[in-house]
């Protein structure tokens, strides 16, 4: 089971997945990205401090927000993420591309 | 999620042959390893007639390319791996252990009928699933007779119009992204499921490396004198198990089961690996492109301004990525950077505007009208499109290539690998290089429907020939750093085994050049000849023989020698594609029979012009005995080779003939 919080911030939102991301809570994820976008937010920041698990279908699920982030002309960022979602980043390089910021205030920042 | 694993199926899962028949195995492989190495090492220091060079060194290579064909073949035996009785599926009256499993029927342009014969037996499959046909047509008939029958259909998502569809692999990656089972069993259109098909198969997942299950691909619609070749008894069995023993059984596109989470995973890490290439190859020659965009914009001042700008972003970002920074964070400032430039010349736009709107005002209206008007406007030119530098090419195609969003494709995840019209085995090689395990499962668990005239078969040849051969140019086996060396050698003699076509035509052509006029590419056919070629060749038929345990081989040695053209033409064919970009010109193979047309001499007249040589050479020969001018053994062992060459070749009248099955099955009311 997964819920994600959401709160406002300037320019964006903080998206806070608790629980499991996994294939079957990837819509979700998406969804709620997908309206933040719409609404007009640029700056998607995904705090993973609460997320105990992610699975590959979750990590592809961050790439495709990204990617409608980015066609939006905004960006996607993560935060903090718990040590099994650091790993998962780590073994598919995805930590690369996507470099986790420590706190929702250095995401912020830049 | 790792799956419960009894004391039964951990046994199961680690089974192989059992041991009297790998000895055996194991000592043909041996003998006839060393009987080709023998014979192969004396050929080229001792025997090559180099005064017939022009024929002795092809004649050489293709013998060498022979014995290399029969050691990987060996190497593969050495481990053959026969995997019995499955291990038992996860118990699917379990909530807690049983799995989530979606089947995919795949299909293009088959006919409603036999997609629906197929996706109904899909849906009586007794593990519990969910069934999807998934119709890269997009055709209305399908999706209703799919709703009518309570079955899903999955079309292409808007995000694939206009971009690069990737046919099957396209096909699958969409739907991967629109359902969920952790477990997905691929099915041709034409693949019918028998009910016990998961339950055969997802026990091996217990293993929680396994990424891919495959099973045979059997057809019904096909004599047992199998005219077209169209089973493959050997691959479908020996071969497979020999790659299963070196944990590289591969997928074959339908048939088998894979692991959601293996695929989405190589989906991640390769759109890694792509992101990477990508600005790694645009900041390489950022420079060159700066360039080139300085002379499109020769005489256009600003814009040249606007130039010395982006320099400045893209060395910035050069600098970045060269110092390891986050691919995501280098490519999203150099967007905002180019975007930051844009935006300074709305303004300077809009300033000019402002002033002639400012005219205006003075005679009409209140101010906040032009305030509105002001963001209007600056909204629309911020836009990219209206920059001044995205009318030139060279950085927009920089501004293309420098970012994450893989803008090109309609997908950023492809768990398909695109590289290859054999997608199959792409994915399956990269998912090994992952370090996920496959298993290769004997059984015959679907039954399908075979090409039904040489045309079609032909074509369909043809098309694993050049996908496989795209593999090998674009993503080599043997240099690929995630296999082991038995794996990159299991990949690679398929590849190799593609290679037979121009050995074949030396192996014609080098008894036709004896017989006809005398040119003798071996220096001696001496005691010392036999001695080494006899053994080499009788153990290599005892390997064979050993190895397929029963399985009928002949037919697919003879299309091996007998189908050279098509194996010439995959090969020159991938090489024009891969490294020149040239279309492949092929169309997907057809599940029907085409209308009939007469016996179809044309698609074969290289082989009939080499019949045609054989049997001259044959009529030559006798014409040089009659006036003395042939003796000796060389010749006998020609004409035996040229015998031997037109009993392989006779296949091929027989393909040609063929009418097609005696009684078709449910044929399309025409």
């Amino acid at each position: 089971m997964m819920t994600v919080t959401v709160e406002a911030v300037e320019g964006g939102c903080v998206l806070s997945p608790q629980g499991r991301l996994t294939v079957v809570s990837t819509p979700q994820l998406r969804d709620e990205v997908a309206a933040r976008l719409a609404a007009g937010d640029r700056l998607i920041v995904v705090d993973l401090s609460g997320t105990t698990f992610v699975d590959s279908s979750g990590l592809g699920a961050l790439v495709s927000c990204l990617k409608s982030a980015r066609q939006a002309g905004g960006d996607l960022r993560l935060v903090a993420p718990t040590e099994q979602v650091s790993m998962v980043l780590r073994l598919t390089n995805l930590d690369r591309i996507l470099k986790p910021r420590a706190s929702v205030a250095a995401a912020l920042d830049d | 999620m790792t799956l419960a694993l009894s004391r039964r199926d951990q046994r199961l899962l680690d089974r192989t042959t059992p041991g009297r028949r790998l000895v055996a195995i194991r000592v043909v492989v041996l003998l006839a390893s060393l009987a080709g190495l023998n014979y192969i090492v004396w050929r080229w220091a001792a025997s090559v007639n180099w005064s017939s060079w022009w024929i002795a060194v092809p004649l050489i290579l293709a013998e060498t390319y022979s014995v290399v064909d029969s050691l990987l073949f060996g190497l593969g035996a050495w481990r053959l791996r026969e995997r019995g009785e499955p291990p038992t599926a996860p118990d699917p009256d379990d909530l807690e252990t049983r799995v989530t499993v979606d089947v995919f029927v795949t299909t293009y342009d088959e006919p409603v009928d036999l997609v629906m014969r197929t996706a109904l037996a899909a849906q009586r499959i007794s593990y519990p699933h969910t069934t999807w046909i998934l119709d890269d047509g997009g055709r209305a008939e399908i999706r209703a007779a799919g709703e009518a029958a309570g079955i899903g259909v999955i079309t292409r998502s808007d995000d694939w119009t206009d971009r690069p569809r990737h046919a099957k692999a396209g096909n699958l990656n969409n739907a991967l992204l629109a359902t969920e089972g952790e477990f997905l069993l691929i099915l041709d259109a034409d693949q019918v499921p028998k009910p016990e098909i998961l339950h055969r198969t997802l026990g091996y997942f217990k293993d929680d490396r396994t990424a891919l299950v495959q099973t045979p691909q059997w057809f019904e619609n096909v004599p047992e004198s199998d005219p077209l070749g169209s089973q493959a008894p050997l691959f479908y069995g020996p071969i497979q198990q020999s790659k299963d023993g070196w944990n590289s059984a591969f997928f074959c596109g339908s048939n088998a089961v894979l692991r959601r989470e293996a695929l989405m995973q190589l989906g991640v890490a390769r759109y890694v690996t792509e992101v990477e290439a990508a600005v790694r190859r645009a900041v390489r020659t950022s420079r060159k492109l700066l360039a080139r965009a300085r002379e499109e914009a020769v005489g256009q001042p600003r814009v040249l301004e606007a130039l010395d700008d982006a320099e400045t972003v893209v060395e910035r970002a050069r600098a970045e990525f060269a110092a390891g920074e986050s691919i995501g964070d280098v490519t999203y400032r150099f967007q905002r950077g180019i975007d930051t430039i844009a935006f300074r010349f709305a303004d300077a736009d809009l300033a000019a505007m402002k002033d002639d709107l400012a005219e205006l005002a003075a005679l009409s209206l209140g101010p906040d009208t032009f305030d509105a008007l002001d963001e209007a406007a600056l909204d629309l030119l911020a836009q990219r499109s209206s920059s001044p530098l995205a009318a030139i090419e060279s950085i927009s195609l920089l501004v293309g290539a420098l970012d994450v969003d893989r803008g090109s494709e309609a997908q950023a995840i492809m768990p398909l690998a695109t590289i290859s019209v054999t997608e199959d085995m792409a994915t399956a090689m990269r998912l090994h290089g992952l370090g996920w395990k496959s298993a290769y499962h004997d059984e015959i668990l679907a039954v399908g429907l075979a090409p039904e005239d040489l045309s079609t078969m032909m074509t369909q040849r043809l098309r694993w020939a050049q996908g496989t051969m795209q593999v090998f140019f674009r993503e080599n086996p043997l240099v690929q750093k995630g296999l082991s060396w038995g794996q990159r050698l299991m990949y690679f003699s398929t590849m190799w085994s593609y290679l037979s076509g121009f050995a074949a035509v030396v192996y014609i052509a080098a008894p036709v050049l004896c017989l006809s006029f005398g040119v003798v590419p071996v220096q001696a056919y001496s005691v010392d000849f036999f001695a080494r070629l006899i053994p080499f060749l009788v153990l290599n038929q005892l390997l064979f023989w050993v190895v397929a345990a029963g399985r009928p081989t002949w037919r697919g040695q003879q299309y091996s020698l007998a189908l050279f053209p098509v194996w010439i033409a995959s090969v020159t064919t991938a090489f024009q594609n891969v490294y020149r970009g040239r279309a492949l010109g092929f169309s997907v193979t057809p599940k029907t029979r085409q209308a009939a047309t007469g016996p179809r001499w044309d698609l074969v007249r290289p082989q009939i012009w080499a019949v045609a040589c054989l049997v001259a050479a044959l009529v030559l020969v006798g014409v040089r005995y009659a006036t003395g001018q042939a003796e000796g053994v060389a010749p006998l062992v020609n004409i035996a080779w040229v015998l031997f060459d037109l009993v392989i070749f006779s296949i091929i009248v027989r393909a040609v003939l063929y009418p097609g099955p005696p009684a078709p099955h449910d044929k399309e009311p025409s």
